[in-house]
């Protein structure tokens, strides 16, 4: 009996959620099946869903156009080595924040996060001038700076509440056990904080691979990742619409399959077994 | 318990991160400060001189100044229910038993992954168009005029477009701190009697708090500078309907080149930012602590 | 390659070791238009003849590739040898000495046969600042077989008058066609470039000679009240948020009777491939009001050379190449004359081959009949047809742009609309200190 209920309740769940989810997932669906339609098709009224001649011609025009290689790289690097970069300056910041707060941690992290308030647009021409002079524009290093500084403060933001969450009474037991700090960090909070940096990690590597108006302004040619790319297929003149959902796909689908693959690890969380 | 040994090692770990923050802030900052006072046009060369208060004077008696600080607030307001209410919803709809979990999150989670200007261009032109967009084919099959979105509810639209952007984000991070919700204490208060509704209220509610602040922490920095989506959609527009703060600074830095009312306009808008985020953490910064 | 340039190439390659000191590599910044795509397909051609150099393109959409070059060649950053700029940057950054002259191009690419109009854009004091990539001016695209429906024909030069009246007998809004279809997205490339024009042509000025915003004429006032009459009784739903590219969709598909906008469209609506209509296109001169104007405008995307780069001599031969009659006659061999891009030389429109575009003869008396250093009926301080070449100008255009977007979407009136236009504009003016 109570088998049978949880059957219907999770058939009731799955429904909903199923709903939902190609809902809100439906844009995106839209962008990829218009990537394989004509320019002409793309604008036809009615649209048609998925009753049209499939092409690839978008891509292949793309291809051709664009050095997509070197711009999906360029996204490569800036976004993982910002984030690794942030993640060791964050975790050292944000486990002193969780485990040993001062008076002032709350001002810190208030203050952290207000450094994010200057508008960029407001900024451009100080941070291109200092660009200029130390020789860092067009480079992924510039760019892996930039977006280090800019993504710490969500780092350290979002690792302090994950810490926060790890119960204090292992750290004190560990210290009863004359655990030195070292092995504190290494051998108790890392294994129990990994879901919150991996969740911290994805979440980043995301920002980063999105940021589009640092990665667009202080690139040229050579250090240009994926958000430039995409700059080039918004609105030429003429018909665009499938050749910029052709680019959309190619500059999303890595961080979608990067996705499916973290998305488990991702919110398979904080479990404190030892606790309770 | 904290001893004086582990307070150093603290403040050693905490520095670098304090350090870059503040190389970060204070170069920019100081030569944005200084720009504000200038009368300097990036396209005019050779014509600066000290302008004193003019370029605030000029940022904040502009007749666009009151709309874009309206909808600055409208907007953040606006995206963070939306988020908010929405992504506690579905973090408690996909920590449910289901078939193809693990799909539906990346499906819900995917918006996340898109860039904004591309999702403002897909929302725009396939869906809002009132004439070729998905929304008006969907009107015109019921037999109802399509409705210009863009034009008759520029706000709305714009609210629309990044609180589906957000929402993953909101999800997910709400998604992560359901996880540790303890189930035992769940199931006690099941036995007990307690309903769905009040279970939800008295357990999960207070167990998300902390997740929740940070949702709105973090989303308040990065809506209060929305700018590509309004960009590529409205241009401010129609009239100042859609025009936010950093829309206002962007026409002054960018198409202007106006380096010194752009200056002066980023000063007023980092002032501002920071009265908002003073008042949130009044309001929920107490969350924070345990 | 001159033995300077070898010489300061041999520098750079020494003191930046990880430049291979093969071949001379220019970065070339470039907007994605169709022509330019083109132009990028075709470079093997131009390194095939230059092999010393290669060429790296920096390919974006127009306000991000303004934005860029804009706080690029005005910080003197150096990341750009070739840059593409339009007519309202050239005199501004001309006058700047930002760009290095191009009068020495060589004798072969011939200078003479630019289109005067063009040129004398693109020259400041006898310097030429940028070579003309394609030029285009604006002009009325209709479909001839609603045309034919409705018992008219639309003349060769039409006024103002015969524009109503063409857009209320093509208007069928149960089916979804809409008389006309014009710009209504704010910004000063978009709706202000078109309500520019059409301002001219009704004897409007954006300021009298001593700078002072005239927003509050009489002319202006007709000129807004026609086109929101225009097109709220004909235009499509939703035109506010209109700009080239939404216009072009809906022109294709067959949902608008006229459309009156930029020359180079005209490829893109004959083209069987993208567009539904393309047999039934005809072409008119923009229209006027017997005042001496008529209401198009001249643009042409060049290519110019920002100064200070260490290429300038590859950059030189570069644009030589692209700007050239040779770089004409290739387009034509590999895509046909319809996609040669227009606007730039007389000897292509003496050309017979392309005398058989249907749109070539209109695109060129287009462009002929506007006059950018003297746009209005009344005299003005500006030169520049649809914008005023002061730098201010963007941010203010964007800002009134905002406001005629407003009064279309019916959110203010025409007046609010104007009155605000004329409180922005004497507030930025009076800032920048044009006005005392």
């Amino acid at each position: 009996m109570a088998r049978a209920i949880s059957t219907r309740r999770k058939a009731t769940f799955t429904l909903v959620a199923w709903a939902i989810g190609i809902a809100i997932f439906f844009p995106i669906l839209w962008t990829f099946l218009t990537s394989f339609k004509t320019e002409a098709e793309a604008i036809a009224s009615p649209p048609s869903f998925l009753g049209f001649a499939w092409t690839t011609e978008n891509y292949s025009v793309v291809m051709e156009r664009s050095n997509y290689s070197r711009h999906f790289w360029n996204s490569v690097v800036i976004s993982v080595g910002s984030t690794v970069i942030g993640l060791l300056i964050a975790i050292p910041a944000a486990w002193s924040m969780a485990f040993v707060p001062g008076r002032r941690t709350k001002d810190v992290l208030l203050w952290m996060l207000s450094t994010k308030m200057l508008p960029p647009v407001g900024v451009l021409i100080p941070i291109y001038l200092i660009f200029r002079d130390t020789g860092l524009l067009d480079t992924r290093t510039g760019l892996v700076i930039v977006l280090t500084l800019i993504n710490l403060p969500i780092i350290v933001w979002m690792l302090y509440t994950y810490f926060k969450e790890i119960p204090g009474e292992i750290l004190e037991a560990a210290r009863m056990d004359g655990a030195s700090l070292y092995n504190e960090i290494i051998y108790v909070l890392t294994p129990m904080a990994v879901p919150g940096i991996a969740s911290t990690l994805l979440l980043n590597v995301i920002l980063a691979w999105n940021e589009a108006f640092w990665t667009l302004n202080l690139t040229a040619a050579k250090a240009a990742p994926l958000t430039a790319f995409i700059a080039s297929y918004s609105s030429p003149e003429g018909l665009f619409y499938a050749k910029l959902s052709a680019a959309s796909t190619m500059a999303i689908a890595p961080i979608i399959v990067l996705g499916w693959f973290s998305q488990k690890q991702l919110v398979r969380g904080l479990t404190f077994g030892a606790v309770k | 318990m904290v001893t004086a040994h582990s307070r150093t090692a603290a403040r050693l770990m905490i520095s670098p991160a304090v350090v870059l923050l503040l190389g970060w802030m204070i170069i920019p900052l100081s030569m944005t400060i200084y720009f504000s006072f200038l009368r300097y046009n990036l396209l005019s060369p050779g014509m600066e001189e000290w302008a004193g208060l003019t370029n605030y004077r000029y940022f904040l008696t502009d007749p666009a100044f009151f709309a874009a600080l309206t909808n600055t607030l409208l907007l953040v307001g606006g995206v963070l229910l939306i988020t908010v209410v929405g992504g506690t919803a579905l973090a408690v709809l996909l920590d449910q038993p289901m078939w193809g979990q693990g799909i539906v999150r990346i499906l819900v989670i995917a918006p996340f992954f898109v860039m904004p200007t591309v999702s403002a261009l897909v929302w725009k032109n396939m869906f809002m168009n009132p004439v070729n967009g998905l929304f008006a084919h969907a009107f015109k099959a019921v037999g109802l005029q399509p409705f210009d979105f863009l034009s008759h509810a520029p706000l709305m639209s714009i609210i629309l477009i990044v609180s589906w952007q957000w929402l993953p984000f909101a999800t997910l991070i709400l998604l992560t701190a359901m996880q540790s919700l303890d189930q035992e204490q769940q199931e006690a208060a099941e036995m007990d009697g307690a309903g769905v509704l009040s279970r939800f209220i008295y357990l999960t509610i207070p167990h998300l708090t902390r997740a929740i602040t940070v949702v709105i922490l973090i989303q308040t920095i990065f809506l209060l500078s929305v700018f590509a989506e309004i960009l590529v959609t409205t241009n401010g527009g129609p009239g100042t309907a859609s025009t936010n703060l950093t829309y206002l600074v962007y026409a002054q830095s960018l198409l202007q080149f106006d380096v010194g009312g752009g200056s002066a306009g980023g000063i007023v808008a980092v002032i501002l930012a920071n009265i908002v985020a003073i008042f949130l953490m009044r309001m929920i910064g107490k969350n924070l602590d345990t | 390659m001159t033995s300077r340039v070898r010489a300061l190439f041999g520098a750079c390659a020494i003191a930046a070791l990880s430049t291979p000191a093969i071949a001379e590599n220019i970065v070339i910044a470039t907007v994605n238009n169709g022509d330019m795509i083109r132009m990028q397909k075709l470079t093997d051609d131009f390194t095939a003849k230059n092999p010393d150099i290669t060429v790296e393109w920096v390919t974006l959409e127009e306000n991000v590739l303004r934005q860029r070059v804009t706080t690029d060649v005005a910080t003197k950053g150096g990341q750009y040898d070739v840059m593409t700029i339009g007519t309202y940057e050239v005199p501004i950054w001309g006058k700047q000495g930002w760009l290095v002259s191009l009068n020495d191009l060589p004798a072969e690419w011939d200078a003479d046969d630019i289109l005067p109009a063009i040129r004398g854009g693109l020259t400041v004091d006898g310097e030429l600042y940028a070579a003309p990539f394609y030029g285009e001016s604006s002009m009325v695209m209709y479909r001839t077989d609603l045309m034919e429906t409705a018992g008219m024909k639309m003349p060769e030069a039409p006024t103002w008058d015969d524009i109503k009246k063409a857009a209320e007998a093509m208007t069928d809004k149960d089916n979804e066609v809409y008389g006309i279809c014009l710009r209504g997205k704010a910004g000063w490339g978009e709706n202000m470039a078109f309500l520019t024009a059409m301002a001219n042509s009704y004897g409007a000025r954006w300021f009298d000679e001593n700078w002072v915003p005239q927003f509050d004429s009489e002319a202006w006032k007709t000129a807004l009240d026609d086109y929101l009459e225009l097109m709220n009784n004909y235009g499509p739903p939703g035109a506010s948020n209109n700009g080239f590219n939404e216009n072009l969709a809906l022109f294709q598909t067959g949902k608008c009777g006229m459309w009156i906008d930029a020359t180079v469209a005209a490829s893109f609506v004959t083209n069987p491939t993208d567009s539904q209509v393309a047999d039934s296109v005809g072409f008119a001169l923009a229209p006027d009001n017997g005042l001496g104007k008529r209401g198009n405008w001249l643009w042409a995307w060049s290519l110019a050379i920002p100064a200070g780069t260490e290429k300038e001599d590859a950059a030189k031969k570069f644009i030589a190449w692209a700007t050239s009659k040779e770089y004409l006659a290739l387009v034509a061999e590999n895509e046909g004359w319809a996609n040669v891009p227009p606007g730039t030389r007389t000897s292509l429109y003496e050309n017979p081959e392309y005398a058989k575009v249907p749109f070539a003869k209109m695109t060129l008396d287009s462009i002929n009949s506007a006059d950018p250093t003297n746009p209005t009926v009344d005299p003005v301080p500006y030169t520049g047809v649809q914008f005023v070449a002061i730098p201010e100008f963007q941010g203010l255009a964007t800002a009134t742009g905002q406001q005629f977007s407003a009064a279309l979407a019916g959110n203010i009136s025409a007046e609010e609309a104007l009155a605000n236009a004329q409180d922005l504009a004497t507030r930025e003016m009076t800032k920048a200190g044009y006005i005392k």
